[in-house]
């Protein structure tokens, strides 16, 4: 268990370095960051010396290995236009993408699993179908289009929500729908697959010669073992939710890391943007992590190795 | 053994409608087990022992597969008739079964005191610390080892044959007067296969419980039937005394089956072999369904499918030979 542990990590560290990579020469492609920055009639020498100040003179490579050597020490720079420590302007908006995410996991589960099992139980027919269609919309239509449609229904035609910002837990319903729909047709549509192939078990079988409810082989006996194979996406989905929160949280003006990201890239804020993509990696490696230890927990035959 | 009859099937038909047509896997099974005895259905593979079985359970897999007809009468009481609700309350408690492959019959993510417990409880509906013990002297009965140990273990920690013997106690956990056990030791090594048939034996004796017991293996039915039925291609074409039917077998597939058994004695020989290939269920033939393969078939047989005449002391068999 630790070495397997220990072997994650490792990779991760791997995958860290490529990733700081791509966003270090990814990110300089987009321009510089110094037009953004000064006034119209800067003269040339202004600007020569804010790339100075800024540490973007040079050549990149060797712009690259002071950044992969400053961030071996934990520092990854200042944001640029916030003029504080990029780590810290992630972890002061990093709450506020945790409190919108359990409930877009919690609305994709709690509405995606039973629909999945319902669809299942009703293959074919108009049960199924209707489900079937639900979970094509979700996934067809896209955040920023479903964050606006629902802004102009519930908050500009009948005025029940709040638009955007953080606030009670009436602020919370708009970006939590918008963030949650795509993964409730990735819940149904999983479950519904393996809960056909569980149906036809032999144990299944067994669990109704014992004389069981079907409520009790569905829900106890076949649910369980179909969550299987949708725990394991539970990663994949985390995820999703990590980046799909850029545009909620864009459309919404909600403080959380995704808006952060957002506005790292439109301001060419290259340490922000360095910082807050490495750091998200780093998270969802670790939700990865945590999602396979708990995969051997609730399947007693996975023994990791 | 009594005269009282428990399971009673008749002329029960079960088709599987598919888009391709109608399979007839199950075209015309009547038979009947009493209290106590054990009667072996053999058959190849194929041939709808497994539907007969699962009809009478009331299990047809899903998709298209429906007992159009018949009676199947548990204690004189037709099971065909009765609401999901009260089969359930039957399944398990009157009739249960035991499945073929003791690998997939238990469910992977239980404990198998977990899945015990359940059908005990369905029985006796008692509190933890009764149930508890119930369920270790139930695998004790079982002949499993060390049983406290054993029930909080998950199924792929015990091997082939124990699996077996769990789904044995499981099946049995509601003291039920009639048993399918639906090829049970097919999937057991030989070593363990003769263990779990005795196991099978005492149980049955102790408990006086009527088993079917569905098998290929002439072997098999030699050593645990009381009575034999022969099936081919969706019907029973042979049924009588073990020892009756084995030294006067009179329907020539039974003829047939019997003589491609190897035998230890006298000389070695080529093995026999039934020439040809059953008929495809969806396409069935008129007369009897043997008579494409029989080397004794005549007009008639190819036309009109034979009575069942009486070839011995309770030894019926459906050929026209014995008119």
């Amino acid at each position: 268990m630790t070495r397997y542990i220990v072997h994650r990590l490792l990779q991760g560290v791997v995958l860290l370095c490529m990733v700081a990579m791509i966003v270090f020469f990814l990110g300089r492609l987009t321009g510089n960051p110094v037009d953004l920055m000064l006034p119209e009639d800067a003269t040339a020498e202004d600007r020569v010396a804010m790339i100075k100040a800024l540490g973007l003179d040079g050549p990149l490579y060797q712009q690259f290995f002071i950044f992969v050597g400053k961030a071996l020490h934990g520092d990854l720079g200042d944001s640029i236009r916030m003029r504080e420590p990029a780590v810290d302007a992630f972890f002061s908006r990093l709450p506020n993408t945790l409190a919108l995410i359990p409930w877009a996991i919690l609305l994709a589960m709690g509405v995606g699993i039973p629909l999945g099992v319902l669809a299942s139980l009703n293959r074919g027919n108009m049960i199924d179908r209707i489900a079937g269609i639900f979970a094509v919309l979700g996934i067809a239509i896209p955040g920023f289009f479903l964050g606006i449609l629902l802004i102009f229904v519930f908050s500009v035609q009948l005025g029940w929500l709040p638009s955007g910002r953080m606030g009670g837990p009436e602020h919370y319903v708009l970006p939590v729908i918008t963030l949650g729909a795509f993964l409730i047709a990735g819940f149904m549509r999983l479950v519904r697959s393996s809960m056909l192939e569980v149906m036809d078990s032999e144990y299944v079988k067994l669990a109704r010669i014992k004389g069981l409810s079907e409520f009790v082989v569905i829900w106890k006996h076949c649910l369980r073992n179909a969550l299987i194979p949708v725990l394991t996406l539970w990663g994949v989905f985390v995820g999703n939710l990590i980046t799909g929160a850029i545009i909620t949280e864009t459309v919404f003006a909600w403080p959380g890391i995704g808006r952060l990201t957002y506005e790292a890239v439109i301001y060419r804020d290259f340490p922000l943007l360095q910082a807050v993509i490495i750091l998200k990696s780093m998270l969802i490696l670790s939700i990865n992590l945590a999602v396979d230890i708990l995969y051997a927990y609730v399947d007693p035959r996975i023994r990791l190795a | 053994m009594s005269d009282e009859t428990v399971l009673e099937v008749r002329d029960l038909h079960t088709h599987f409608f598919l888009r391709r047509g109608v399979v007839k896997a199950v075209d015309g099974v009547s038979f009947s087990v009493r209290r106590g005895e054990v009667l072996g259905l053999v058959g190849e593979s194929g041939c709808g022992k497994s539907m007969t079985a699962l009809s009478v359970m009331r299990l047809l897999p899903r998709g298209g597969a429906r007992t159009v007809s018949g009676q199947v009468l548990l204690n004189g009481a037709d099971l065909l008739t009765k609401s999901p609700r009260e089969m359930r309350d039957i399944r398990g408690q009157t009739i249960s079964m035991i499945l073929q492959d003791p690998q997939t019959s238990l469910n992977p993510v239980f404990t198998i005191g977990d899945q015990l417990r359940e059908a005990i409880v369905r029985r006796t509906g008692g509190n933890r610390s009764d149930v508890m013990r119930e369920a270790v002297a139930a695998l004790r009965h079982v002949d499993i080892a060390a049983p406290e140990q054993r029930i909080g273990q998950y199924p792929h920690q015990l091997s082939g044959g124990m699996k077996q013997r769990v789904v044995g106690a499981i099946a049995m956990s509601g003291h039920p007067e009639m048993l399918i056990a639906d090829e049970p030791t097919t999937a057991l090594d030989v070593t363990i296969q003769l263990q779990y048939l005795k196991l099978l034996k005492r149980l049955q004796r102790e408990t006086g419980m009527a088993i079917l017991f569905i098998t290929h293996d002439f072997g098999v039915v030699a050593r645990m039937c009381d009575r034999v039925a022969v099936m081919y291609a969706g019907r029973i074409v042979e049924c009588g005394p073990v020892r009756e039917v084995f030294e006067h077998p009179s329907h020539p597939y039974t003829q047939a089956l019997i003589a491609s058994v190897p035998k230890m004695t006298g000389t070695v020989e080529r093995l026999y072999t039934i020439e040809g290939q059953p008929p495809s269920l969806m396409d069935l033939p008129v007369g009897c369904r043997f008579a494409p393969r029989c080397p004794h078939a005549d007009e008639r047989c190819l036309d009109t499918y034979p009575d069942s005449f009486l070839a011995g002391p309770g030894h019926t068999a459906d050929c026209w030979r014995l008119a």
